[in-house]
């Protein structure tokens, strides 16, 4: 992507990263959430996180290409068992980075 | 306890936010150093760390990019990532609306998960005062400071990093570390699993469609959870008032 449209990207999401932030203060009074959307919108994050996560611990390579004994696995299942237990960003980073480095030493 | 100026509750917002930056600044880091790994300059990283003022959506948009996704895709799905913040600004409208522009645009510009998350129960019971909005803005702009700062500090470690360090793995840790201790019950738990199953067996769909899909998966398999959740809990209540 040309530098002049990854600048365009950045100001269209910042526009309206900025519109989502304002709504409801500009115009409150005027603007209901349907209550559906609202229960909707609390399963966003779980759902596109989760939509994040797993491809890219699954397939290292970036696209559809299952590799055998990838260690980003066990590492990323360790990580997630830190972050459920703890809560803490900086521990989970820690330790997931450090299995990972660890079973690559391993295998080589 | 309210406060008896707008620059005391500004002040006890910004050290109310203090403890908070153990978890913001690797975050930081990581985004400033993936920012420059991928090729940008300096300037453009910091521009887009600006512009955005969201952590999850600019990891999520430098991964898009970085996989030749379709800029359109990469907005929509940045912006959907996003939608949480119209829930808070629902939320803390009451107390700000009021307020002139040169307070509500840069008001709302900082509204970040952790400024929203430090004021939105205090500001509800009404114990901060009238200076409410001061607390609210001294939050906010601790957090802004906090995280912008690191970012640029990432930028400029970025190229000192050996490729061999796996860097790129932080990124779906730091989306993992988010995303485990958001699940508070079974129906995002499901919506979770559901949207991570459909995202990995539809990771070949060209255009970044597979993420979109997968989202919208997860999304409905929650709604539908809840849903039946809270019929089954209606059954049961029923039950139990025929047997007595």
């Amino acid at each position: 992507m040309s530098d002049l449209a990854l600048w365009g990207l950045f100001l269209a999401v910042g526009v309206g990263t900025f519109a989502l932030r304002l709504s409801f203060v500009e115009l409150y009074g005027n603007l209901r959430v349907p209550p559906l959307v609202s229960r909707a919108l609390a399963y966003v994050p779980a759902s596109v996180l989760a939509a994040l996560v797993l491809p890219a611990v699954v397939y290292p390579e970036g696209h559809g290409d299952f590799v055998l004994g990838n260690p980003q696995i066990p590492a990323a299942v360790l990580a997630a068992l830190v972050a459920w237990k703890t809560r803490n960003t900086v521990l989970t980073l820690a330790v997931g980075m450090g299995a990972l480095w660890g079973l690559k030493m391993l295998m080589h | 306890m309210p406060y008896p100026s707008g620059r005391a509750a500004f002040g006890a917002g910004v050290r109310a936010l203090l403890p908070l930056t153990p978890g913001v600044i690797p975050f930081g880091l990581v985004t400033g150093v993936m920012a420059v790994k991928m090729g940008m300059s300096p300037t453009m990283a910091i521009g887009m760390t600006l512009l955005f003022y969201s952590g999850s959506a600019q990891m999520v948009a430098l991964q898009l990019i970085q996989g030749g996704v379709l800029p359109v895709a990469i907005v929509a799905t940045a912006l959907i990532i996003n939608l949480r913040f119209i829930m808070y600004s629902a939320s803390l409208a009451p107390y700000l609306h009021a307020l002139p522009r040169r307070w509500t645009w840069p008001l709302s510009y900082m509204l970040s998960d952790q400024a929203y998350a430090l004021c939105v129960l205090r500001l509800s019971s009404g114990e901060l005062g009238r200076y409410g909005y001061h607390y609210y803005a001294g939050t906010a702009a601790a957090m802004w400071l906090a995280w912008n700062l690191a970012v640029v500090a990432g930028v400029f470690l970025g190229g000192s990093i050996p490729e061999s360090w796996s860097l790129g793995f932080t990124i779906p840790l730091s989306f993992l570390a988010l995303l485990v201790p958001g699940i508070r019950n079974i129906p995002a738990l499901v919506a979770a699993i559901v949207g991570g199953g459909i995202a990995v067996a539809a990771v070949d769909l060209p255009y970044n469609l597979g993420l979109v899909t997968a989202s919208i998966g997860g999304v409905v398999a929650g709604v539908v959870t809840e849903s039946l959740r809270r019929k089954a809990s209606q059954a049961d209540y029923r039950a139990e008032g025929e047997s007595q």
